[in-house]
């Protein structure tokens, strides 16, 4: 199945009809008949083609999960990621704590402190995902499109807690030097064709 | 002599039990493969290539599991049940032949691969497989259990009604040829295709095979055990090994009336070479495929209609049919 097919929900361009159910027979001679019609018509018979013919044709439609695999939608809201800027490196948090504050099952707990620098940082970043039902709010909020949701939906651990911490959500450093980071594609998003500024560290 | 007979009769036995024991667990595994196919899907496919190890895989649990006996159960039927479904199942394979006579390469030994030739062949097989519905009538009222007693007396509700169509559609092709041995059917038949009691009985035919469907359990009547109405029936309170057993007597019993279908009306091994054997397995391969073809394509029906169906329908078909072979044979 390709993504559009798959994404296509308007189902009055589909295949669907109404079936046509007539009325119960309810004199005994009408119920009578009926049973007469429906032993010779043969429609048991129709049955056992069909299936006979599917087996036949072999189309099997069994996806073989841990193989294969549905293609998601770019907006899926799974784990979340948080980017790193272009070049530098640096984590695009800054602390704000929007997230925290927009998050409406309260899941997201985030902690700040002033570095050596005097810069506001991060000090700690922690979703629970047992709680988080995955609206997608905190990457809506965010200015500076720091939090996103990923496509990472196969989620197996011992305990909710390992996936939650900032440095399994983080970026890795390299990839985001390179720019093989991928930009969520939702609200807030940097346009398609628009140039990226440089960071001023890169100056 | 004497002791080679009874030699050979204990191997014989041994060979039905092992072999059918076996194709009860295969036959699983080819419904499964089956009915996957009829509906788009893959069916076993991990275990082994093909998924064809699923079945022992199926085994070693049944085997290793627990057994369970609930409390509030009345533990000696609670426990004997299943052993009277698959005991039943293979007492009636004693007078089925599975195999024309042979001998023993090297030796001047015939086999004749039918357990006992009893004179009373095919009323022993009906009266011995209607034993076996004592399985889950025993099982159903001894499990403590709403579903496994409604199980239970669908089970006699339906017993009396199909056991009736089994009995007078076999009465017909019995006048016909005029013994009980399953061996005499097929030497009737051995002439060839055109000599088949399907073309002279084909009432008959149908009316039996509908009543192997019930007398099996199968899809349109698979009513003792219906998963979406009462669980699994007389089966609910059983786990392991004991609920296995149901199983291979469900599949033995399949089996069996595939082999007493093909030998009563389709011409059983034929003249007796080994062509005609393997178009009995052919045959028998057929219907036992028809069993899970039907799975796929067909829906339930209540106890109600199957009673409907065999009291007033079927039963007045079944004495038509031996009326009107009567006068034929008469005059």
């Amino acid at each position: 199945m390709s993504l559009e097919e798959f994404k296509n929900r308007d189902i009055s361009q589909s295949n669907y009809y109404k079936v046509d159910i007539d009325e119960y027979p309810t004199t005994n001679s009408a119920k009578f008949f009926q049973v007469v019609r429906r032993t010779f018509k043969g429609e048991m018979f129709v049955g056992l083609w069909v299936v006979l013919r599917e087996m036949f044709k072999f189309n099997i439609h069994t996806l073989q999960y841990p193989k294969e695999k549905l293609p998601i939608t770019p907006r899926y809201r799974a784990i979340h990621e948080m980017q790193r800027l272009f070049e530098s490196g640096t984590d695009r948090c800054i602390g704000c704590g929007l997230c925290e504050k927009i998050c409406i099952s309260d899941c997201i707990r985030i902690d700040t402190r002033y570095d050596e620098s005097s810069r506001k940082e991060v000090s700690e970043y922690t979703i629970n995902l047992g709680r988080c039902i995955f609206c997608g709010y905190c990457a809506e909020v965010c200015p500076e499109l720091a939090i996103v949701h990923g496509g990472r939906y196969e989620n197996v651990s011992e305990q909710r807690e390992h996936f939650t911490l900032y440095e399994d959500m983080l970026t890795p450093i390299d990839s985001a030097i390179n720019g093989t980071q991928k930009e969520y594609p939702g609200f807030g998003a940097i346009t398609p064709n628009e140039s990226v500024k440089k960071t001023p560290l890169a100056y | 002599m004497e002791w080679a007979f009874i030699a050979e009769t204990i191997i014989k036995v041994l060979v039905v039990v092992l072999v059918f024991s076996a194709l009860a667990g295969i036959g699983t595994y080819f419904e499964r493969k089956v009915l996957a196919f009829m509906q788009r899907r893959l069916g076993p496919m991990h275990v082994g290539p093909f998924g064809l190890l699923q079945v022992a895989a199926d085994g070693i649990k049944l085997f290793t599991k627990e057994d369970i006996i609930p409390t509030g159960v009345v533990k000696p039927i609670f426990k004997i049940a299943p052993v009277i479904t698959a005991a039943t199942a293979f007492m009636a394979a004693a007078a089925i032949p599975f195999w024309p006579e042979f001998t023993v390469p090297f030796t001047d030994y015939v086999v004749s691969p039918i357990i006992s030739d009893l004179n009373i062949g095919v009323l022993y097989i009906l009266s011995v497989m209607a034993i076996g519905l004592y399985g889950p009538l025993l099982g159903g009222m001894a499990s403590n259990n709403k579903w496994s007693l409604i199980s239970a007396a669908r089970g006699a509700s339906i017993f009396i009604s199909y056991e009736v169509i089994t009995g007078l559609s076999l009465l017909a092709p019995l006048m016909i040829v005029g013994s009980f041995s399953l061996l005499d059917f097929n030497a009737y038949q051995s002439a060839g295709v055109t000599d088949w009691i399907v073309w002279q009985q084909p009432v008959a035919f149908i009316l039996f095979w509908i009543a192997a469907f019930a007398e099996t359990g199968r899809t349109p009547f698979h009513l003792v055990a219906n998963d979406h109405e009462i669980i699994d029936g007389f089966g609910t309170e059983y786990s392991g090994m004991r609920w296995g057993l149901f199983a291979i007597g469900e599949y033995a019993n399949m089996f069996f009336l595939a082999f007493v279908m093909a030998l009563i009306f389709l011409g059983g091994f034929g003249d007796g070479s080994v062509l005609g054997a393997l178009g009995l397995l052919l045959k028998v391969s057929l219907i036992f495929f028809f069993f899970l073809w039907t799975r796929a394509a067909w829906p339930d029906v209540r106890p109600d209609q199957l009673m409907w169906l065999c009291w007033k329908v079927l039963m007045p078909l079944a004495i038509i049919n031996i009326v009107i072979t009567g006068f034929v044979l008469m005059f």
